[in-house]
């Protein structure tokens, strides 16, 4: 059809193109497709995300709802093109500078809409720069970076910190080494790498929450449609049609044999040419449905007749996790004083901006998948099971993941593009669309929570008692670990003698719950850190000196038993939020004294603490680092960056381990055939454990070189160009390493190292030692809630975080605003509503007039095994977020919401049966 | 198909022969294909010339109905227009105003259509034109319902009329979202007043949006606010029977409860901020 197209003809970054194709197209299919240019993303292609944002002579535009026919004769501009406008380069240094661009997957709308901007408005005001970026969206930033680059960029003060010397990468504010890419939009995401020859692939999902179905003729399906080229079902998988990410519960079934079991779920799929796949209406695939009686809510499904979703699972009970210390019910019964409540919180979706895609190939009688994911080796297993194949036949290969928050953890298109590169021999490609992927990845689990707690009359807690139900949808997934870890934290990082907690993930038929940042955590804390503050409201005492008297110390056992002895700095992180508390709490009151509208402010607090690694199980990472003949070391970087700065975090460790300046570190990726495996980026384990592991290897590999030399272990390492100088004292040798003889790896010398962190199993009682590492923080909001409407405005986030050490201060502080965002978001914003709402217009996220500054208190008690002492920090910014936020809303109105999110229409009804 | 004809005559002649969707900015078209084959007849407007821009002409002012959101942000037009230039910032974000268009805000018919409140209290119609004709109807006439208007499928919107009347009116729009940015009205509010000089108001006119299947007028308000007495301050008037035309719905956004009792809010502080007192 290509060649009957008339052409159009625009000038497309300073160059005149010519493009015949369809006049309709979207102009992101054209950029993308027909002229190789990927830096414009595709987030949803309606409007929602701003990712394809381009220009369109002066003004922006969403180029996924411009057709090619509108852009004739206009000037067009990509990100490609800012390398050669003064603006565009400027902002793009000021981008990585500031830490603006985390995935990227945003950055390129950000820059043009920024660049627009500028153009016209040479030193706009922050809120003329919100105006101009409120059309694009960034799950990952929180935004705050992003208004500073622009200001910096407009009044051209961007500071780059230089390439530290050796022994300085740890603890400098380096930009990301992968951020160049981002800013220029070089970077691959799932989608930008798809080869011309690939077929492409759609998949035909259940409508029904459940339902059976019975096939049509596929061979007349196919003889109707030219350019399909195959069906696949259930029976077209080779080897084992189940996934799970945790091994004994893998029950999802790649394709559903007999009956789907959530609106969304895959049956079958189609194979054929791109422009057969885009005709192509699901509707009309030959496939009858027949509805069946589900169940849709934990009630529903918890009934004594309810329809049972997994035959094994009694009940419809996936897990129950318990920890138990102490009596709590005897210690509640006797306490000075109590409190309770029950507490229900939302379905809430990930929504990173990039969708899940990729592609695959068969080669010989290996698969090479090249997807975005979280989690290479783990994929790279479960492939293995499904094609039927040992796991060295399954390669991965991760592309830059543009966001994954937990989500891309799981397999979503990996097993559709195996099984059919697989059959067909040639390059398989799924791209998921916005409402797929919101239909059919994983969420986090709604809560449904109990909690009383007891204190004497001075104010010591004596006891915590904690029931909740979770959500977790059809299929498994991380049900379990939210099970087991809610549990373990739901006290949160108070001493808390009596103690017990018990939580059941419950299936439903709706899409699966899975891992989102915290695991369960930031529900668990909306529930008990609102109560804590009703508790401290009941003593009459202020509910942060409450915490501080409360506060976990080095020397007390948590709930599961454990005293960490070292690294708890929570009692910092709340001490450090006095005088801001006092200040803000000032500026309150006055503000409600003046102010006789209904407008009122208020100030909460809320705690949180966040377990670093696998919940008592085996997480262990190996890093491998090789010295090479150019006297570069390669860095076997295989923790995926998904955003959060492993690509930049880790060689800053590295570099410091062997003692050499961060600039002769080279990264190896992530690829299953290159680099050993360092385990998935989750549960905020990649800066501790990687980390861990990369400084043992760094250390290992320094001595080997400096027993090379006869040397001693404080000798400095001077690499240079194919050679590496030993200065040990006023000896100097030089090592000539075209001399020495090559390993397997093609290295000089190669140190490998595994980390695996120190716990220990639980009992029936959740005592033991879950985690070698918690990190702690203690966050306070600032709100102004409108009395009339029932909106809440947040002023400001101050944030401080026990980290142990910052490895990169800018790269923490873009994960604690990162999480902030998200955490305003399930506070105020973000429900899920599966049928409805799968689109980013009526699943709303925080834009960037929703996120108020951030002031970052970054607390440094090192962890006696984390790498230079640090901790995790990815998933700890978002857990007190949203309890500081509710915490704030009742300072101000009197009123406790206790089901988020805290919309306008439940916090003014709240507030209508409050004051009659 | 895509067609896209570089005059009106070339156009309606082709809708009189052929059905085809029509497509401005194609910012409602484009999203509602995400996931499903587009239309396979497109008649592109964005080339017709003279079907964008605005031009006061003799008792009143004419907006071509290809006019973008940003023209008329950018346009500058009398007080009574205030409300209107504040709802065309805040549809979608600067790439949708930047190429949505007025005729296709009100040809989709969406009951969050932020443009019909401010429209409604200009008093505004609509032009509508085929092979066969061009006919003017007001704009309340012109929605008939929740995505349903009175076009035939072979017309074009090709011009919202707006009269030359109260062009001093003091013109407030609110919208109620629930975020800053890229956000469907909970409820909207567009009023326009204008006092005389001894204070008494000559001319009210206050619409309310998302609150009912089609945005409405509250004309019992309007004419209490036109017989009150000098200096009663507007917001005042304002009681929960006049809110009687409003039928608001339970949807994602918000329950049909909470927006009345919003608009009720909303209303009363859109004539206060007339009245020059928010
Ligand atoms: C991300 C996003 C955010 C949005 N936010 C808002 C918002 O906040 N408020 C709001 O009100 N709207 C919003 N919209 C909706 C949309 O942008 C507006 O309704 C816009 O004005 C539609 O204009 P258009 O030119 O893009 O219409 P199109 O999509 O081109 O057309 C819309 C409809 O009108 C018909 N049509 C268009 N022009 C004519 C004509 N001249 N004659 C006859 N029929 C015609 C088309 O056939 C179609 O049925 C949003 C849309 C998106 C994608
Ligand atoms: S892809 Fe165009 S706005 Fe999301
Ligand atoms: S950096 Fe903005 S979405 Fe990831």
């Amino acid at each position: 059809m290509l060649d009957a197209a008339p052409a159009t003809a625009f000038t497309l970054n300073g160059e005149p193109v010519r493009v015949p194709a369809d006049p309709a197209a979207r102009l992101t299919r054209i950029l993308r497709d027909e002229l190789g240019l990927t830096g414009t993303k595709v987030g949803c292609d309606a409007g929602d995300c701003g990712a394809c944002t381009i220009l369109v002579d002066s003004d922006t535009a969403c180029a996924c709802l411009t057709p090619l026919a509108q852009v004739e004769g206009a000037a067009l501009t990509t990100v490609e093109g800012l390398a050669t406008d003064p603006i565009g380069r400027r902002l793009q240094s000021a981008f990585l500078a500031a830490g603006a661009a985390q995935c990227g997957i945003c950055t390129p709308g950000m820059l043009i809409a920024a660049t627009a901007l500028l153009r016209a408005n040479a030193a706009p005001s922050e809120s003329e720069i919100a105006d101009a970026l409120g059309g694009v969206l960034c799950r990952c930033t929180g935004y705050r970076k992003i208004i500073d680059a622009v200001a910096d960029a407009a009044a051209d003060t961007t500071v780059s910190t230089p390439s530290p010397q050796a022994g300085r990468a740890v603890g400098a504010r380096i930009a990301r080494l992968d951020g160049r890419e981002k800013v220029e939009g070089r970077d691959f995401f799932g989608a930008d790498a798809i080869p011309p020859d690939a077929l492409w692939l759609k998949v035909i999902r259940s409508p029904f929450p459940r339902a059976r179905f019975t096939f049509g003729d596929f061979d007349a399906f196919l003889a109707s449609h030219p350019g399909l080229v195959r069906i696949f079902t259930a029976a077209d998988v080779p080897g084992r049609n189940l996934h799970g990410v945790i091994p004994p519960f893998a029950d999802q079934p790649v394709f559903a044999e007999r009956e789907a079991r959530f609106r969304g779920e895959a049956v079958a799929m189609v194979a054929g040419t791109r422009a057969a796949i885009d005709r192509l209406d699901a509707n009309a695939f030959p496939v009858a449905w027949q509805g069946q009686p589900s169940v849709q809510t934990m009630d529903a499904a918890l009934a004594p007749d309810a329809p049972r979703l997994h035959a094994n699972r009694p009940g419809n009970i996936l897990t129950r996790g318990r920890v138990a210390r102490g009596e709590a019910d005897a210690a509640l019964a006797t306490a000075d004083v109590t409190v309770s409540g029950s507490f229900e919180t939302g379905f809430v979706e990930h929504a990173y901006i990039e969708p899940e895609a990729g592609f695959a190939r068969r080669v010989g009688d290996r698969i090479e998948v090249t997807a975005c994911t979280q989690s290479p080796y783990m994929d790279r297993d479960d492939l293995a099971l499904v094609i039927g194949l040992p796991p060295e036949s399954v390669r991965i290969v991760p592309t830059a993941v543009g966001g994954g928050f937990g989500s891309k953890l799981d397999l979503s298109v990996q097993p559709y593009i195996a099984i059919a590169a697989w059959h067909l021999n040639r390059p398989a490609a799924l791209v998921y669309s916005r409402p797929e992927s919101i239909s059919t990845t994983t969420k986090r689990h709604p809560a449904r929570m109990s909690v009383t707690v007891g204190a004497t009359r001075d104010g010591k807690l004596t006891a915590l008692r904690f029931a909740g139900d979770f959500n977790t949808g059809a299929y498994a997934s991380w049900g379990p670990t939210v099970a087991n870890r809610v549990p373990v934290h739901a006290s949160g990082p108070y001493l808390v003698p009596n103690y017990r907690a018990e939580t059941r993930a419950v299936h439903t038929n709706l899409v699966p719950a899975g891992a989102f940042r915290g695991f369960g955590v930031p529900q668990a804390a909306i529930a008990v850190e609102q109560l804590y503050d009703a508790l401290a409201d009941k003593l009459g005492v202020d509910a942060l000196e409450f915490r501080i008297l409360n506060a976990l110390t080095a020397t007390d056992p948590t709930v599961t038993g454990q005293v960490l002895g070292a690294g708890v700095g929570f009692r910092a992180c709340l001490e450090s939020l006095r005088a801001p508390r006092a200040k803000a709490r000032a500026a309150a009151a006055a503000f409600n004294r003046s102010a006789d509208g209904p407008r009122r402010r208020g100030v909460g607090v809320a705690g949180m603490w966040y377990g670093c690694g696998n919940t008592s199980l085996p997480n262990p990472s190996t890093m491998r680092i090789g010295l090479k003949r150019d006297g570069r070391f390669a860095l076997h970087q295989g923790a995926v960056d998904i955003g959060q700065g492993s690509n930049t975090v880790i060689p800053q460790i590295a570099a410091d381990a062997i003692g050499v300046p961060l600039a002769v570190i080279d990264r190896v990726s992530a690829d299953t055939d290159l680099s050993p495996d360092c385990g998935k980026t989750s549960a905020s384990r990649q800066t501790f454990v990687t980390g861990r592991a990369t400084q043992l290897a760094g250390q290992a590999i320094r001595a080997l070189i400096l027993r090379q030399a006869n040397a001693g272990p404080a000798a400095a390492i001077e690499p240079g160009d194919g050679r590496v100088l030993i200065r040990d004292g006023d000896v100097v040798r030089s090592l000539d390493l075209a001399t020495l003889p090559l390993d397997s790896h093609g290295y000089v010398l190669a140190a490998e190292e595994t980390f695996d962190p120190p716990t220990a199993p639980l009992d029936a009682d959740g005592q033991g030692i879950p985690y070698a590492v918690y990190g702690f923080g203690a966050h306070m909001a600032e709100v102004e809630v409108d009395t009339e409407l029932g909106t809440v405005r947040v002023l400001h986030i101050t944030a401080a975080h026990d980290v142990g050490r910052a490895i990169n201060p800018t790269l923490v502080e873009g994960q604690i605003e990162g999480g902030v965002a998200q955490g305003l978001g399930m506070a105020l914003m973000e429900e899920f509503l599966p049928g409805r709402g799968e689109n980013l217009h009526d699943y709303l996220i925080p834009t960037i007039g929703d996120v108020p500054p951030i002031t970052s208190i970054l607390v440094e008690d090192p962890s006696p095994v984390g790498p230079m002492g640090a901790k995790g920090i990815g998933e700890q910014a978002l857990i007190p977020t949203a309890p500081a936020i509710l915490n704030a809303i009742a300072d101000a109105t009197g009123i406790r919401i206790n089901r988020t999110p805290a919309t306008p229409d439940r916090i003014r009804a709240a507030l209508l049966a409050g004051h009659p | 198909m895509h067609l896209r004809p570089k005059s009106l005559d070339e156009a309606m002649a082709f809708l009189s022969e052929e059905r085809a969707v029509v497509m401005a900015g194609g910012t409602d078209l484009y999203p509602a294909f995400v996931d499903r084959p587009p239309p396979a007849r497109i008649l592109d407007i964005t080339a017709i010339s003279g079907l964008r821009g605005i031009v006061r002409e003799a008792d009143h002012w004419r907006i071509g109905g290809a006019t973008t959101w940003t023209d008329i942000a950018r346009a500058s037009l009398p007080p009574a227009f205030h409300a209107l230039k504040a709802a065309a910032r805040e549809i979608g974000s600067l790439q949708i105003q930047n190429r949505a268009t007025i005729a296709g805000n009100l040809c989709n018919a969406s009951p969050a259509a932020d443009s019909v409140p401010p429209l409604l209290a200009l008093d505004a119609s609509v032009e509508l034109a085929s092979a066969s004709g061009t006919r003017t109807l007001p704009l309340a006439d012109f929605i008939k319902g929740n995505r349903r208007t009175e076009k035939r499928p072979d017309e074009l919107l090709t011009a919202v009329l707006i009269p030359g009347i109260a062009e001093q009116a003091r013109s407030v729009f609110l919208k109620l979202g629930a975020r800053r940015y890229l956000v469907i009205s909970i409820v909207m509010v567009a009023a326009n007043i204008l006092r005389t000089a001894d204070g008494r108001i000559a001319h009210a006119r206050v619409a309310v949006g998302s609150a009912s299947a089609v945005a409405t007028r509250l004309a019992n308000l309007e004419a209490a606010l036109a017989s009150a007495p000098a200096h009663t301050p507007a917001g005042s008037v304002v009681a929960e029977a006049h809110l009687a035309p409003l039928a608001p719905i339970d949807d994602v956004r918000a329950s049909g409860a909470y927006r009345r009792d919003a608009a009720l809010t909303l209303v009363r502080r859109a004539l206060a901020e007339a009245d020059g007192d928010a």
